[in-house]
């Protein structure tokens, strides 16, 4: 593979190549994402926005290494991504705790999997319990969280495993309004801690740009990248921002752009997500 | 009062024990007057009082060596089922390639009832303790093994995606996702077919025995003795919610975590 030819495969934590993925579905071949192009930069929080419909999911889930990609590719680091491994991590929509353990037992599940010994997977899963708050249920099982309590865990195990990326899907998707709002706020806590690489897939405009650097906006199916837009708004970021009139210029801009979208989308033939 | 009427709203435990406690004592109610008011013919529905001491008689008399062969019985042909049933239908909920050998096979003998090989066992097996653990085995094994497919194959995808992107490989996916995931589900199934068990020896011992529950019953009837049977077939039913109360219990005690009570 000629990678010094393609400084963006190289120079970027993560680069997307032309991928496009199709299924079938009712005999009809559906193309969920087509072309996609993009380059992240280590430490930089991306996010995707887009109306309902499977593309973001698929997207997020090729770079995971779940789903194969019809054509084009993942490079992480310069190499190209073949499978799913622990150096992406993953948040999703619906709740994904392991029922049968606890939440200790769930945030050291990857650590247990590299066979991290015991006093330094204690060390990080109470540094992690102490981050999200939650350190008094730290022996609950999963049954008795609230859902913000929940994505809360999947944070932390997914951050616990020290991944490269994360890939968070729609994450806070499920909660009510005002948890969503604590949640987003805890998220850009803790970014700003790990500076991590995330990529961040919503259909919701105010975050998108509360959490973003930059913010992609995706076409309804098949899903293609309508515009980038880097996201001029300083950080540390809190909820006051979003009453600002840059903030409020941005969401008007993007909303407009992103209407014609989901007039598309809503009109459009049903179609199952892979 | 109207409290108590929602559709699908909790109730205190304590009402909940008295309302099934007097089910049982209405049933028992019935049969009782059906005797002294109905003047139903003892032949056919002897007084709860007649089949209680022919329940003492028979228990000094053999009574309890017939439950102790029938459950031998039972419990071996559950024990071969499930030891084969389980793994091959983990193995099929989580293969494709094994669900399409086996699952379209196994899904027609489903359908060949177990007491048409009754004759068939008889050749094969002769008329000792291996043809009526057979007849249990045939019953329970087909309808064992699809449901454990089942079960195993409603595990959540994002489970298993989520271990996947923690670093997991696909023994470990299987050993520490798919397996405890799929455990409830399994002793659920696991209980439903020790049920079904008992349903087939008895129909084994009707057909060629001279021990157990459905002998004792088939010998009452051939005796025109109506009580003896009554306590056959009341035997059957007392064994069978003790397995499935103590199912219960087992699973209570394993799986603390499930949302919902089993």
């Amino acid at each position: 593979m000629a990678l010094a030819a393609e400084p963006g495969i190289s120079g970027n934590k993560l680069a997307v190549v032309n991928l496009t993925r199709e299924f079938n579905f009712k005999h009809r071949k559906i193309t969920a994402i087509q072309g996609i192009s993009l380059e992240v930069k280590e430490g930089e929080f991306v996010t995707i926005l887009g109306p309902s419909g499977c593309g973001k999911s698929t997207l997020l889930r090729i770079i995971a290494g779940l789903t194969e990609a019809s054509s084009g590719q993942v490079y992480k680091d310069g190499r190209l991504i073949q499978g799913p491994g622990r150096d992406r991590g993953m948040v999703f929509q619906s709740y994904t705790l392991f029922p049968w353990l606890t939440v200790r037992q769930n945030i050291e599940f990857g650590l247990n999997l590299k066979r991290v010994e015991a006093d330094r997977r204690h060390e990080i899963v109470n540094h992690y319990l102490d981050i999200i708050g939650l350190t008094a249920f730290a022996d609950a099982f999963p049954k008795s969280l609230s859902g913000g309590m929940k994505q809360r865990v999947a944070i932390a195990r997914a951050l616990a495993n020290d991944p490269d990326i994360l890939l968070m899907d729609e994450p806070f998707g499920a909660l009510d309004a005002q948890t969503r709002l604590v949640m987003q706020e805890l998220l850009l806590k803790i970014w700003e801690e790990t500076r991590k690489t995330i990529l961040f897939v919503t259909h919701d405009v105010e975050e998108a740009i509360f959490l973003g650097d930059t913010v992609y906006i995706m076409t309804a199916r098949p899903g293609r990248l309508k515009a980038r837009i880097p996201v001029p708004l300083s950080r540390p970021r809190s909820f006051e921002i979003k009453n600002s009139r840059v903030f409020l210029e941005l969401k008007t801009s993007i909303l407009e752009q992103i209407r014609e979208e989901s007039l598309k989308a809503a009109t459009m033939m049903p179609a199952g997500c892979d | 009062m109207r409290k108590y009427l929602k559709l699908n709203a909790p109730i205190p435990g304590k009402l909940y024990f008295i309302l099934s406690v007097s089910a049982f004592a209405l049933l028992l109610l019935l049969w009782q007057l059906g005797v002294t008011v109905g003047h139903l013919p003892p032949s056919h529905l002897p007084p709860p009082g007649a089949v209680a001491r022919a329940a003492v008689a028979l228990a000094t008399d053999g009574l309890i060596g017939d439950i102790g062969i029938s459950f031998f019985r039972v419990t071996t042909g559950f024990l071969l089922a499930a030891a084969i049933g389980v793994p091959l239908g983990i193995l099929m909920g989580s293969l494709k390639v094994a669900e399409a050998f086996f699952e379209p096979l196994l899904a027609f003998f489903r359908y060949m009832p177990a007491s048409a090989f009754i004759p068939l066992t008889i050749i094969w097996l002769s008329i000792f303790e291996a043809q009526k653990i057979g007849v249990v085995f045939i019953g329970i094994f087909f309808q064992l093994v699809l449901m454990i497919m089942d079960v195993t194959q409603n595990v959540p995808q994002d489970l298993i995606d989520t271990a996947y992107t923690l670093g997991a490989r696909p023994l470990e996916v299987f050993r520490r996702v798919l397996l405890p995931a799929a455990l409830p589900g399994i002793m659920d199934t696991l209980r439903v077919t020790l049920g079904w068990a008992w349903t087939y020896v008895i129909v084994a011992e009707l057909v060629a025995a001279n021990s157990g529950l459905g002998f004792l019953i088939m010998n009452a009837g051939r005796q025109l003795s109506t009580p003896d049977m009554f306590v056959g077939i009341l035997t059957i039913g007392v064994l069978g919610i003790i397995c499935d109360m103590a199912f219960k219990a087992l699973n209570r005690l394993l799986f603390p975590w499930l949302e919902r009570e089993v």
